[in-house]
């Protein structure tokens, strides 16, 4: 019996790498590595986001991960993992509004993401010392990443 | 060093069993999601123009059935919803449970409504599910005897209707509009259900009563558009509010044949539908006070959200009273129809992205301003109503009292227009506050004609 239980050990460990290896790829869990806005809609929920996303004026310009996740490789990746923890935990679970709404954090990233190419005419706005305070982008600029 | 590796292997093992156990159970319920996502419903019945019980539909579309059944619920908001108001049944009225009486809440409601059935049994109007009930087992069916006209918005009628039309949905409804209300209601089974908007093959929203059809004609006519028909020329968005207009609408019973009429040949404001009833010279009673032909407005729901903001944004009924909701990966629209105020997040927050407590701060102070301005016009009428009265019994003559019978009449009519739209002016604010200001003015243009 005890000489069986490297075995069962080791079975018991193939099959849980298997089935989450088949999890992960039957989920197309390999997309979210990708830049592939479909990718974001994969869990369905994003659906409505996704398709406002091929309506809005931003649509050539940039993809989800431009304006929601921040610059440099491991920044990105970090986000990335956090927001897909989070969203899939709440997805499987159902806890979450129906109306999604992002959340304070990623938000300042897509804040930060719209001074990634709009620096100028922003510190033309803010003032170049920040004389208004820091203002919103997407306050009044909403519909341009999904149109509404 | 052995026992230590045994534990080890254990405790590999386990994790390893753990790990396998969370894959299967993520995998299954990501497979799921797969086939809900494939499949927006399964045909397990056929569906015909005949069938007219919800259950059956209900076995292909138990999301929406079930959210449909729901409309049972008494839940209140400040101004709207019913509360569940214990009743014991009697022989005429088995109900065990009725809403709150609005006549009780402000009794100034049975001087406007005096000599009329109104002012015997007037509660809050409860959701879809009681519809027939609360229709059946009204005092106002003991007050007066009511028409089968009445059997349109309170059932669903189209497969009655065909029947009694021998296949004829236009001469059913003129067959029932004849019957004594107890006769029609035999003819009916369900409050009103899933065929009363939908095709039965496409699923498609469809008007299916005669009143709505007639109506919306004359309205469209008075646009310079001949023969209009909902059901083919209405976009998918305007049928989101059409099919709600088919029963949420101002009305009266024409003529002796007590044919179900929408006053829209004017026009849908305040002042076109009045002009209406002023040029084919009806009245809905005579106020037993004063004397004046007078009119009851009915729920206007649909006209007074034609006047306002939403409207005008191509915001339907539909779209906050039956927002889309997600259930697993499917988007349906929400079959439980009810005040928005319960259902802030996706009524609202779609398009308005504000806390839900600022958007029902809002709301609220919308409403709070309207109700203000309709407890002045009430006793601005109710001032009238005194004086007319008085100056009645002082003997005044018919002549004499023209003018200020005349004033009630349109002081009246308004303010039962936004007392009985179910939004207390939400659904055009602006709209129901210039009515308001208007009614209060004829009411007090009334008493001053009495004193020339």
């Amino acid at each position: 019996m005890l000489r069986l239980l490297p075995i069962v050990a080791a079975s018991t460990l193939g099959a849980a790498i298997a089935l989450a290896g088949y999890t992960f790829l039957y989920a197309r869990g390999w997309a979210y590595l990708t830049n592939d806005p479909r990718a974001c809609a994969n869990c369905h929920v994003m659906e409505q986001q996704y398709s406002g996303w091929l309506k809005g004026s931003h649509r050539a310009v940039a993809v989800c991960n431009d304006c929601h996740t921040p610059p440099g490789l491991v920044a990105k990746y970090l986000v990335k993992g956090e927001n897909g923890f989070r969203h899939s935990f709440a997805f499987t679970t159902g806890r979450f509004p129906d109306e999604i709404h992002i959340v304070q954090r990623d938000l300042d990233v897509t804040e930060r993401a719209c001074r990634k190419c709009h620096e100028e005419i922003v510190t033309a706005i803010e003032g170049p010392h920040g004389e208004s305070g820091r203002l919103s982008c997407v306050r009044c600029h909403r519909s341009v990443g999904h149109m509404e | 060093m052995k026992r230590l590796s045994r534990t080890a292997l254990v405790a590999v093992t386990a994790v390893a069993a753990l790990a396998a156990l969370a894959a299967i159970a993520l995998l299954m319920n990501i497979f799921e999601r797969k086939q809900e996502a494939k499949n927006p419903f399964y045909r397990v019945v056929e569906l015909t123009d005949d069938t007219e019980d919800p259950a059956i539909w209900g076995k292909n579309f138990p999301q929406q059935y079930d959210a449909y059944l729901k409309t049972v619920d008494q839940v209140r908001t400040r101004y709207g919803g019913s509360e569940a108001v214990p009743h014991t049944p009697t022989q005429a009225d088995p109900r065990s449970v009725v809403a709150q009486s609005r006549l009780e809440e402000d009794p100034r409601l049975k001087t406007m409504w005096a000599g009329y059935a109104f002012a015997k049994d007037f509660r809050e109007e409860r959701g879809h599910a009681y519809m027939l009930d609360d229709q059946t087992f009204t005092e106002r069916q003991q007050a007066a005897p009511q028409p089968g006209t009445c059997i349109h918005c309170h059932a669903s009628v189209y497969v009655p209707y065909k029947k009694a039309g021998g296949g004829d949905l236009i001469k059913g409804f003129e067959v029932m509009n004849h019957m004594p209300y107890a006769e029609a209601r035999k003819q009916v089974t369900h409050p009103v259900s899933c065929i009363d908007c939908h095709d039965p093959t496409t699923m498609q929203l469809r008007v299916t009563r005669p009143g709505f059809l007639e109506g919306i004609r004359a309205l469209k006519a008075s646009q310079g558009i001949p023969n209009y028909d909902p059901n083919v020329s209405a976009t998918r968005q305007e049928m989101r509010a059409f099919v709600c207009g088919q029963c949420h609408v101002e009305y009266y019973f024409k003529g002796p044949e007590k044919r179900l009429v929408y006053p829209w040949a004017k026009g849908l404001k305040i002042e076109n539908i009045l002009d209406y009833y002023d040029e084919v010279g009806h009245k809905d009673w005579t106020h037993a006070d004063t004397g004046a032909d007078v009119l009851k407005a009915q729920h206007p729901e649909f006209e007074m959200w034609n006047q306002g903001i939403h409207a005008r944004s191509g915001v339907a009924c539909a779209d906050c009273h039956m927002p889309y909701m997600r259930v697993g990966a499917l988007k349906i629209s929400d079959h439980h129809v009810r005040s928005p105020v319960l259902n802030i997040n996706r009524a609202c927050q779609t398009c308005h992205h504000w806390p839900e407590e600022e958007l029902k701060a809002r709301v609220e102070q919308i409403q709070d301003r309207v109700f203000e301005l309709r407890n002045r016009s009430m006793d601005a009428l109710v001032a009238l109503i005194g004086d007319l009265k008085a100056a009645r019994a002082a003997g005044k003559s018919d002549a004499d009292l023209a003018e200020a019978r005349k004033l009630q009449r349109r002081a009246q009519f308004m303010l039962d227009f936004v007392e009985a739209e179910n939004s207390t002016g939400f659904h055009a604010p602006e709209e129901a506050e210039r009515i308001l200001a208007m009614s209060i003015d004829y009411a007090r243009q009334g008493q001053l004609a009495l004193r020339k």
